[in-house]
C-alpha cells in the first residue's frame, strides 16, 4: 500500500506540481448541473490520473450520483468543463463514454442477474466469429476470457455458466470491475461498490479496486465511508449539498480530518466516540 | 490469451454435474409435462399413438407454435403482445383484400401483407419504447384497434364479415403450396406448417443462444437499465422483437388464408393468450430475462396433444380449457421450483 507517488513532501506544493506534470485522464472543472429548479451540482472540480484512485465522498443527496452520471455519459453537465485526456468534451451517451475508455460500475445496475457470468462479462461488446448469416458469438473465447479476467482480479470461478445473480455482492462487483479492465478502460468509475457489503466483502472489493489501480487505471471511487476511501484513495473530493466541501491529496489530510470533514461539526463528537471504540 | 488457462477452464466446465446442467434448462418443466400428457392420452385414448393422430396433433401444435416462438422471444425480452392473435387475422385480411381489390397476383398481396404486418409490429415496439408505457396497455390498445379495424374495414370493403374468395386468382396454387399444403410421408399427410414451425424454432434458438442479438434479448428482459448502461441498444432490440411477432403473425395469417380461400374477419381474438400460455409452460419467465424457443415449442406441443387427445379420448371438449389452466399452473410451479433449485449456489 506504500507507493512512491504517495509519499510526497510539502503537501500542497507537491500535489500542485504533480498535477501540472501530466494530463489528467478525466478532469472536471467548475462543473454544475440543474434538474429543473433543483441545483444538483455546483462548481465541482476533480481530476483522475492513471494509476491513482480519486475518492468522491459525500452524504446522501450530496450530488455523488449526479457526478457519476455526468462522467458515465448518462446525463450531460450544464456549466463548467469536462475534459477527457485533456480534450474538452461532452459525453452524449454511456456508449460514447465507454468508447472513450470510461467504464462505470453502477451500484444496482452492474449486471443482469439471470444471465450466466460469461454472457454478462461481454454484454454490449460481444466478440463474434464467422460471416454473413452465420456470424455468431465466439462462445469459447468468451468463456475462457471471463475466467482469465476473473483470475487476474484474484477470483477463481467455479463455473462461468452460473447465473451471475448467484454470486455474492462482492463477486458481482468484481465481475464488473474485471470486465472494465478487460475492455481496456482507462478510467473506472465505481458507484458505492462497498455500500451494501459486509466488512469482509468490502475488504475483497477494495483489493480489486487496488488491483485495477495497479493495472494502471484511473479510478473514481464514490463512497460515503471515509474509512474505505482512506484505505485506497490518493485524492479526496468532498461533496456537500451539491457543492465542493474539500479537495485534498492523501499527503494533505489524515483519516481523522477526512472523517471530521465528512461528518461536520455537531455530529463530530458522537463519531469520534465511535471511532475510538473501533 | 494463454493456452494454459484454456485447458484449466475446460477442466472446470467438465466438472459441472450433467444433472445440474439439465436442471438449469428452462424447458425442463414443459418436457416433463409433455411426457406425462403423452403417456396419459396414449393410455386414455385409443389410437392416440397412430401416425395419423400424430399428424393431427402436430398440425394443431404448429398452428400455435409458429406464434409461440416469437411471443416467447418477446417475453424473454420482457414484454407482452396482446395484439398477436388478431394481428394474424389482420395479416390474412390485408393479403386477401389487396389481391382481390387490385386483381393482382396473390403474391403481391402476400408481400403487401408482410410489409403492413411488420409495420404494425414496429409501431407496437415504437410506441412502447417511446412512451415507456407498460406493454400490457400499449398492445391492449393495438389489440382493440385491430379487432375493430378487421371487422370495420372488411365490412366497408367487402360488405360482409368475410373476404371474397381468391381461389381462382393467379398465384393461388403456389401460395397454397408454400403456406398450406400437405406433405405425404409414409402414407400419412403432414401439414407444411409443421416445417415452418420447426424452422422458426431452430432459427430462434440459434439467435437466442449463439448471436449477439440473443444476448441482448436476454439482457433487455432481465435488466433493462443494466443493459442500456453497458451499451446494449434496448430500443432497437425491443422493436425488433415486436417485428418478430409480426413475422410470425404473417406466416400464420397466410396459412389461414391459403388453407381456405377466404378469411373471417372476427377470428383470432383470444389466441394471444394461448401463445403466451405456450411460452410460459415452456419455461419463459413472465417477468422476462429467462426462457427458450424450444420450451415454447414443447408448450405448443402440450397444447396440441391436450386439445386433440381429449377428442381422441371422446371426452367433452368443454373440458379442454380446464386442462389447459391446470397445466399452466402446474408447469409454472414446476418451473419456479426447478429454477430455484438450479440457482442455489452449492
Amino acid at each position: 500500500m506504500t507507493r512512491t507517488a504517495r509519499t510526497g513532501a510539502g503537501a500542497e506544493a507537491g500535489a500542485e506540481a504533480r498535477t501540472d506534470a501530466r494530463t489528467a485522464l478525466v478532469e472536471l472543472s467548475d462543473v454544475s448541473k440543474h434538474y429543473g429548479a433543483v441545483r444538483a451540482l455546483h462548481g465541482v472540480s476533480l481530476e483522475v490520473h492513471a494509476g491513482e484512485i480519486t475518492c468522491v465522498l459525500g452524504d446522501n443527496g450530496a450530488g455523488k450520483s449526479t457526478l457519476i452520471k455526468i462522467i458515465a455519459g448518462l446525463h450531460q453537465h450544464g456549466g463548467g468543463v469536462l475534459r477527457v485526456e485533456g480534450e474538452e468534451t461532452r459525453l452524449a451517451s454511456p456508449r460514447e463514454a465507454l468508447d472513450r475508455g470510461i467504464a462505470t460500475v453502477h451500484q444496482d445496475l452492474a449486471v443482469v442477474g439471470l444471465m450466466p457470468v460469461w454472457r454478462n462479462f461481454f454484454l454490449g461488446s460481444e466478440p463474434r466469429k464467422g460471416a454473413g448469416p452465420f456470424k455468431r458469438l465466439d462462445v469459447d473465447l468468451m468463456r475462457r476470457t471471463t475466467r482469465e479476467g476473473m483470475l487476474r482480479m484474484g477470483i477463481d470461478l467455479r463455473d462461468v455458466d452460473q447465473p451471475i445473480g448467484t454470486l455474492s455482492g462482492g463477486e458481482r462487483q468484481c465481475v464488473a470491475i474485471a470486465r472494465a479492465v478487460h475492455f481496456g478502460a482507462k478510467v473506472l468509475v465505481l458507484d458505492e461498490p462497498t455500500a451494501a457489503l459486509g466488512v469482509k466483502q468490502s475488504g475483497t472489493v477494495l483489493k480489486y479496486v487496488a488491483a485495477a489501480r495497479d493495472e494502471g487505471l484511473g479510478v473514481v471511487f464514490i463512497t460515503h465511508n471515509p474509512h474505505h476511501a482512506y484505505l485506497v484513495g490518493d485524492r479526496f473530493v468532498l461533496l456537500k449539498r451539491g457543492a465542493m466541501a474539500g479537495n485534498h491529496t492523501r499527503d494533505a489530510i489524515t483519516l481523522e480530518e477526512l472523517t471530521r470533514q465528512m461528518a461536520g461539526g455537531s455530529e463530530l463528537d458522537d463519531l469520534r466516540h465511535e471511532l475510538r471504540r473501533s | 490469451m494463454s493456452a494454459t488457462l484454456e485447458r484449466a477452464s475446460d477442466e472446470r466446465i467438465l466438472q459441472t454435474s450433467p444433472l445440474r446442467r439439465l436442471l438449469t434448462r428452462p424447458e425442463l418443466g414443459s418436457v416433463v409435462g409433455a411426457i406425462a400428457v403423452l403417456v396419459f392420452f396414449s393410455l386414455a385414448a385409443d389410437g392416440f399413438l397412430r401416425a395419423s393422430s400424430l399428424s393431427t396433433v402436430l398440425y394443431a401444435s404448429s398452428a400455435i407454435g409458429i406464434m409461440a416462438v416469437p411471443v416467447a422471444l418477446l417475453m424473454i425480452g420482457g414484454e407482452f403482445d396482446l395484439s398477436a392473435g388478431v394481428l394474424v387475422t389482420s395479416s390474412a385480411l390485408v393479403s386477401s383484400m389487396f389481391s382481390y381489390q387490385m386483381t393482382a397476383d396473390v403474391w403481391v398481396g402476400v408481400g403487401v401483407s408482410l410489409l403492413v404486418t411488420l409495420a404494425i409490429g414496429a409501431l407496437n415496439g415504437y410506441v412502447l419504447t417511446r412512451t415507456g408505457l407498460p406493454s400490457f396497455i400499449v398492445t391492449l390498445g393495438t389489440f382493440l384497434m385491430l379487432t375493430g379495424a378487421n371487422l370495420g374495414l372488411t365490412k366497408l370493403i367487402d360488405g360482409t364479415v368475410s373476404t371474397k374468395t381468391i381461389a381462382d386468382m393467379e398465384g393461388f396454387p403456389a401460395a397454397h403450396a408454400v403456406f398450406a399444403s400437405t406433405l405425404t410421408v409414409g402414407g400419412v399427410g403432414f401439414k407444411v406448417t409443421i416445417l415452418w414451425w420447426l424452422g422458426l424454432v431452430a432459427v430462434a434458438t440459434w439467435i437466442l443462444l449463439r448471436t449477439r442479438t440473443g444476448n441482448w434479448i436476454f439482457a433487455v428482459g432481465g435488466n433493462k437499465d443494466a443493459a442500456r448502461a453497458v451499451g446494449v441498444p434496448v430500443t432497437r432490440t425491443k422493436i425488433g422483437l415486436y417485428m418478430g411477432v409480426a413475422l410470425g403473425a404473417w406466416i400464420s395469417g397466410q396459412h389461414l388464408l391459403f388453407s381456405f380461400d377466404a378469411v373471417q374477419s372476427g377470428e383470432g381474438v383470444g389466441n394471444e393468450l394461448i401463445y403466451i400460455i405456450a411460452a410460459v409452460i415452456g419455461g419463459c419467465l413472465i417477468t422476462g430475462g429467462y426462457g427458450s424457443a424450444i420450451g415454447s415449442a414443447v408448450g405448443a406441443l402440450l397444447f396440441g396433444m391436450t386439445s386433440k387427445g381429449i377428442v381422441f379420448a371422446e371426452w367433452n371438449p368443454d373440458w379442454f380449457k380446464f386442462f389447459l389452466g391446470a397445466m399452466l399452473l402446474l408447469a409454472t410451479l414446476l418451473n419456479t421450483w426447478v429454477r430455484k433449485r438450479a440457482e442455489a449456489t452449492k
